[in-house]
């Protein structure tokens, strides 16, 4: 009875597991396989992986998509951990009623669907581009300013602040540290893997986001690698092997980043829940 | 008197500093959330086209109620919703349950396999999922091999099948994330309750139903909002699979609003309406959804 209790349970652990990892692996296959091998359903590594890649840069510049997407991922990422951490240490810090009231109502943003957002800071980026062109529609801060503060990190920072040893504070104090001083120099280097796990999660989301670049970014410039992938997929005449290079070349980073600091991003997850 | 004013000033300036260090991201998000709601209501008072914009009064609500596509993608996305979100939280219940048994081999390679998904962007796995599940994709030669089918499925192009391959794609997307919840959550609670169960002779579905879904409840509350926002959000994966076809089939609230702000004739003031339709459906579910889980607490 219990063995075949267990057997069922890794059994379908197994099935799960499986079903998880066979798209990935799928992808990865395919992108060295030729587009008709790929029709065909062929599981086994092919050789024409440096084709693929090579008519990839010759038909898209993926270049350019990588470089866009890693600029505006990685600033989207250094502001968003600094605004958010400042404001979940002041927050957390120095607690007054009156800040506690507006801290509810940060939290209510995460309420707001994006798809009410859009078209207002649509306009908001139109109107923005008549004055200051560098800023507005098409450019790279258009995509980071809306994105940048999430209620959800600072949220993040404030419950993870709460751990944090106040005593470490008046010991600042005591040594004449200004406020910032004291979060710059005490606070900062004691919380890294709470900055490492936000990292993360920024840098994810920043790096995967799909509907508000498709939006703003309109000339081929500045176009990130979510919307390369999605212009490549929804061609009439798909080569697939050289699309599932493109798709496996744009999940590199993140699955890197997620590989090397899965235990902070396990421990970033549990710290935002308690 | 003079030692009273020193410590307010004191206490005054430990209030300004505080304020200082949240005044970035309050400004932030007033400016790019709660600003921009209170444009999209004012827009969904106004009708026209790019800008040129007039009020309107309540013309777009009652168009909305009927605009057959907007009844259409309200459907679509409560199918989703109704199937998807339950499926997801049971079965990301279940493989954590199962993962946080403390004989388990292989925990950490389970845990990661089931985990990697979330890695991917929407975008991606969204063009995967549509060459797998294509006509003559692998998912159909599959099935026809083990002789499951006798003809191909069409899982992109049959309203029906498409609706069920956007489940089956969010569901291989999204299960690993709410499991690390789960999971997260299962590592707090004290053993000695199991064991103590144990002794008192529970069974399995007992315990789990006794004590991991009660102690668990504020975490499947999280999710199922969370996991709810999200679905009436639907966008990526409609937008890759199957550009919300054949038809209307697939099509999502969001991806109409899209289509009528910039696919269609720039219709703002319209498409705002239908987001506030978003709006008022978030707050409906996620009231009924805390209510429903308070009263369980008795």
């Amino acid at each position: 009875m219990a063995k075949s209790k267990r057997f069922f349970m890794y059994l379908f652990l197994s099935v799960a597991a499986i079903v998880s990892v066979f798209p990935f692996l799928w992808m990865v296959v395919s992108s060295t396989n030729q587009s008709v091998d790929v029709t065909r359903g062929r599981l086994l590594p092919g050789s024409h992986l440096l084709d693929n890649l090579r008519k990839l840069l010759d038909t898209t510049d993926l270049q350019l998509s990588l470089m866009n997407s890693a600029k505006i991922s990685i600033t989207t990422t250094l502001l968003a951990l600094l605004i958010a951490s400042l404001a979940g240490y002041g927050f957390e810090v120095f607690r007054s009623r009156s800040k506690d009231l507006v801290f509810n109502i940060l939290l209510l943003s995460m309420m707001i669907p994006f798809a009410a957002l859009m078209i207002p800071l649509y306009r908001m980026f139109g109107q923005i581009s008549n004055v200051f062109p560098w800023m507005g529609i098409d450019t790279m801060t258009s995509v980071i300013l809306p994105t940048v503060t999430t209620a959800f990190l600072i949220f993040f920072f404030r419950q993870s602040t709460k751990m944090f040893p106040k005593e470490l504070l008046e010991a600042g104090r005591i040594d004449g540290l200004s406020e910032l001083g004291i979060f710059l120099r005490i606070y900062l280097p004691t919380m890294k893997t709470t900055y490492a796990a936000g990292a993360i999660i920024t840098f994810m989301s920043s790096w995967n986001n799909y509907l508000w670049p498709l939006i703003v970014l309109q000339t081929p410039q500045t176009k990130t690698m979510p919307l390369l992938i999605s212009t490549l997929g929804s061609g009439y005449a798909p080569d697939y092997g050289m699309i599932m290079i493109a798709i496996v070349i744009g999940t590199i980073p993140t699955a890197l980043v997620f590989f090397l600091m899965q235990k902070q991003f396990v421990a970033g997850m549990i710290g935002s829940v308690k | 008197m003079k030692k009273t004013n020193s410590t307010f000033s004191i206490r005054t300036k430990s209030v300004l500093t505080g304020w200082s260090f949240v005044l970035l991201a309050v400004i932030l998000i007033f400016v790019f959330y709660f600003y921009p709601m209170l444009q999209a209501l004012i827009l969904s008072f106004q009708t026209g086209t790019g800008s040129n914009l007039t009020f309107t009064g309540i013309d777009n609500y009652t168009r909305l109620l009927s605009d057959k596509t907007f009844i259409v993608s309200v459907k679509n996305t409560f199918i989703y919703l109704l199937i998807q979100v339950p499926l997801m939280i049971i079965l990301a219940l279940f493989i954590s349950v199962l993962l946080n048994d403390s004989k388990l081999k292989f925990k950490g390679l389970f845990r990661t396999a089931i985990f990697l998904p979330c890695v991917t962007s929407l975008v991606a796995y969204s063009v995967v999922f549509k060459y797998l599940f294509a006509g003559n994709g692998l998912v159909n030669t599959m099935l026809l091999k083990l002789q499951l089918i006798s003809a191909p499925i069409e899982w992109i192009t049959d309203p029906f099948w498409a609706k069920i391959t956007i489940i089956i794609a969010i569901t291989w997307r999204w299960t690993g994330y709410n499991m690390i919840f789960y999971l997260s959550a299962l590592q707090n609670i004290d053993h000695s309750i199991y064991e103590a169960a144990k002794i008192d002779g529970a069974s399995a579905s007992r315990q789990f139903f006794g004590i991991t879904v009660p102690l668990l409840k504020p975490i499947i509350l999280f999710t199922s909002i969370t996991s709810t926002i999200g679905t009436l959000q639907l966008f990526d994966e409609v937008m890759n699979i199957t550009k919300g076809g054949p038809g209307n089939a697939t099509q999502t609230i969001s991806q109409y609003i899209y289509n009528l702000s910039f696919k269609y004739s720039a219709d703002f003031g319209y498409a705002a309406t239908v987001s506030y339709s978003i709006v008022i459906m978030i707050a409906l579910l996620s009231v009924i959804q805390f209510k429903v889980a308070g009263d369980k607490n008795g």
